[in-house]
C-alpha cells in the first residue's frame, strides 16, 4: 500500500532523512515515532508530495508520488504538523473549499456532515476558524484530511493540543479509521503509538532504528524473562525459597522494607522459562503473602530511550543532574 | 483551479483588502478623470489612462502581496500543494482571482465615457482601446506581484518587492532615453512596457503590443510555477 524505499533528503550539507525504508500494508496503522527533529515531518512531507526526496522513492498504491503526483495525491489525506487552515473562513466554508479542491465526487452535504459528526465539530460548523481553540482547529485539520474519504491517511501528530478526553476520542477514531484505511501516524508520545498502532517505526536522526510490531519490539529488546516480586516475610527465607524454583538463574533482594515487612525481589529466570505460577504457589505454600508480581520487560518508553539514546538502561539525566527513572538506575547500581 | 479561484476571490471581501483596492482605484481614477477631462473640458481621456499607470504600479501590489506569501506563512500551502491539483492550476486560480478584482476596478473606466457623453459627443473607440490596454497592463502587474509573492512569506516584503519590479518596468523606458543608440537601446526600447502602454493610450493598438503584453504575463506566471516547483526541491 505505502512503500518507502531508501528515502534520503538533504538540505544543502544537512541530511534530514537518510536512507529510510519501510512499508505499511493495507488497513494497517503504522506509528512513526521519534524524538523532535528526527525527520518525521520531513518524511511525511515527502510522502505527500509537498517536498521531494533527494534520493529514493515513495510509492502509494503502486503510484510513485514523483512520477504521477496528481493521481497519488488523490489517494492521500494529510494532516500536517500545523493544520493548514484558512483562518478567515468558517468551518463549513473551509471544508467545502477542501471538497472542491480535492475534486471530490461524494455527495457534498451528507459527506461533510458525516465528517463533522465523526470528528465532533458539528457544533462549531458556522464559526470562523480564527476564533476556534487549538483543539478544535486540530480537529478541523483532521476533518480536512478525511474529506474525499482517501484510502491513505497521513497524520502528523494528530493529538497535539487536545485535552485528555479529546485525545482518547481521536485515538479511538483513528483506530476505527484504521479498519478501512491505511494510516501513518507520527508522534513522540509513546503510549499513544502503543495504544493505536499495529506496527511501529522508530526513527532517530533521520535513520530508521527499529521497525516492528509493538509486542515484538518490547519482547526482543528486553531479552530474557525477568520478574519483580513483592512479598511479605523474612527476606532471606523468601530468597532461599524462590531460589529453589527450577530454571531460576538468580534471585536478588532489590529492596527491603518497601512497606513494613515487605521486600522486593528481582528474579531472573532462564530464557523462555515461565516461573510465575511456581513463584505464586511456593509463596502460598509457606503463607508468605504475594503483594505484587510484574514482568520487568522494558516498556516501550524504555525501549525508545534505549534506541534513541543508546543507553541500555534508558536513564536520562535531567537538568538538575537527577535521574528521571530512579528506580531503574538504582537497580543498575546494585 | 476553480476552488482556489473562488476561495481567493471571496477572501478579498472577507478582509478589507478588496474593498480598499477598489476604493483606491475608483477614487484615483475619478480624481484623474476630473482633473484631466472634466475640469479642462476635454473629451480625450487618454491622459487619465496614462496617469493610472503610476497608480496601478503602486497599488496592484496590495492586491497580490497576500496570494502566495500568506499560504506559506500559515502553512496552508501544505494543503494546496498536497491536493490533487497541478501547480499551474494553483497559480492560475490565484492569478485569476486577483485579476478579476483588478478588472472590477477597470470596469469603472467606461463609466467615465458615459459621464462625458452627457456633455459632448464621445468617441468610444479610443476609450475601449484604452480600457483593453489597461486590462493588459494590469495583467502584467498582477502576474509580477504574484511572482514576488511566491518568493517570500512576508506580505510587506512581497508588496514592496513587486512595487520595485513595477518601478523597474517603468524605468526601462527612462533608460532608453539615457542609453546611447545601439543594440542595448534597441533591446530596452523593445521591452519597454511603458512605451507600449502609452502607444495604446495614444490610440495605436497593434497586434505586436497585444502579444508583447500576453508574453510578459505568461513569463511571470511561468516563473511563479517554477518557484513553487523549486521549493519542493529546496
Amino acid at each position: 500500500m505505502i512503500e518507502i524505499k531508501n528515502l534520503t533528503k538533504r538540505y544543502g550539507s544537512k541530511t534530514a532523512v537518510s536512507d529510510v525504508s519501510f512499508c505499511a500494508r493495507e488497513n494497517e496503522i503504522l506509528g512513526f515515532l521519534g524524538p523532535n527533529g528526527a525527520g518525521k515531518s520531513t518524511t511525511m512531507n515527502i510522502l505527500t508530495g509537498y517536498l521531494s526526496s533527494t534520493e529514493g522513492s515513495a510509492i502509494i498504491n503502486g503510484i510513485d508520488i514523483l512520477e504521477d503526483p496528481v493521481r497519488a495525491k488523490k489517494l492521500i489525506g494529510y494532516l500536517p504538523e500545523q493544520p493548514p487552515l484558512y483562518l478567515d473562513m468558517t468551518v463549513t466554508e473551509y471544508l467545502k473549499f477542501v471538497y472542491n479542491l480535492k475534486k471530490c465526487k461524494l455527495p457534498q452535504r451528507s459527506h461533510l456532515n458525516e465528517i463533522c459528526e465523526l470528528v465532533k465539530i458539528t457544533e462549531v460548523k458556522n464559526r470562523v476558524i480564527k476564533n476556534l481553540s487549538k483543539g478544535y482547529r486540530q480537529r478541523v485539520g483532521l476533518a480536512q484530511a478525511l474529506v474525499g474519504n482517501p484510502p491513505v491517511l497521513i497524520l502528523d501528530e494528530p493529538t497535539v493540543g487536545l485535552d485528555p478526553k479529546q485525545i482518547i476520542e481521536i485515538r479511538s477514531l483513528i483506530k476505527k479509521l484504521g479498519k478501512n484505511h491505511t494510516v501513518i501516524l507520527s508522534s513522540h508520545i509513546l503510549p499513544e503509538v502503543q495504544a493505536v498502532c499495529d506496527k511501529i517505526v522508530i526513527i532517530n536522526r533521520g535513520r530508521v532504528v527499529a521497525n516492528d510490531t509493538a509486542e515484538k519490539l518490547v519482547h526482543n529488546l528486553s531479552g530474557d524473562h525477568k520478574l519483580v516480586v513483592r512479598a511479605e516475610g523474612n527476606p532471606a527465607e523468601i530468597k532461599k525459597l524462590l531460589s529453589s524454583i527450577p530454571n531460576m538463574d538468580e534471585v536478588r533482594i532489590n529492596k527491603e522494607n518497601v512497606e513494613p515487612g515487605v521486600s522486593e525481589f528481582f528474579l531472573n529466570a532462564k530464557p523462555g522459562a515461565d516461573i510465575r505460577r511456581e513463584v505464586s504457589k511456593r509463596l502460598a505454600s509457606r503463607s508468605y503473602p504475594l503483594l505484587m508480581m510484574k514482568s520487568s520487560e522494558l516498556t516501550l518508553e524504555e525501549i525508545f530511550l534505549k534506541i534513541t539514546t543508546g543507553d541500555i538502561h534508558g536513564n536520562i539525566k535531567d537538568d538538575l543532574g537527577g535521574e528521571i527513572m530512579p528506580e531503574r538506575s538504582e537497580r543498575r547500581k546494585k | 483551479m476553480l476552488a482556489i479561484f473562488k476561495r481567493e476571490f471571496k477572501a478579498y471581501f472577507t478582509s478589507p483588502l478588496g474593498y480598499v483596492f477598489l476604493a483606491i482605484f475608483y477614487a484615483f481614477s475619478g480624481l484623474l478623470f476630473w482633473i484631466f477631462a472634466l475640469d479642462i473640458g476635454s473629451t480625450d481621456i487618454s491622459s487619465v489612462f496614462l496617469m493610472m499607470f503610476l497608480v496601478l504600479m503602486i497599488f496592484v501590489p496590495l492586491l497580490t502581496m497576500r496570494l502566495l506569501a500568506e499560504d506559506k506563512k500559515q502553512k496552508t500551502d501544505q494543503l494546496v500543494l498536497t491536493a490533487p491539483v497541478s501547480l499551474l492550476s494553483v497559480v492560475m486560480g490565484k492569478f485569476l482571482a486577483a485579476y478579476l478584482i483588478f478588472a472590477m476596478g477597470v470596469a469603472v473606466m467606461p463609466v467615465y465615457g458615459f459621464v462625458m457623453s452627457s456633455f459632448a459627443e464621445v468617441s468610444w473607440l479610443p476609450i475601449l482601446g484604452n480600457t483593453v490596454g489597461m486590462l493588459l497592463l494590469g495583467g502584467i502587474f498582477v502576474s509580477s506581484g504574484l511572482f514576488v509573492s511566491s518568493l517570500t512569506e512576508n506580505q510587506m516584503i512581497a508588496a514592496i518587492g513587486s512595487f520595485f519590479i513595477n518601478l523597474l518596468i517603468m524605468l526601462i523606458d527612462t533608460l532608453v532615453g539615457a542609453v546611447p543608440s545601439g543594440i542595448i537601446k534597441d533591446i530596452l526600447a523593445s521591452i519597454s512596457v511603458y512605451s507600449r502602454y502609452s502607444e495604446i493610450t495614444n490610440g495605436i493598438f497593434s497586434l505586436s503590443s497585444l502579444i508583447f503584453f500576453l508574453s510578459v504575463i505568461f513569463i511571470f506566471l511561468f516563473v511563479t510555477v517554477r518557484v513553487l516547483e523549486k521549493r519542493r526541491w529546496a
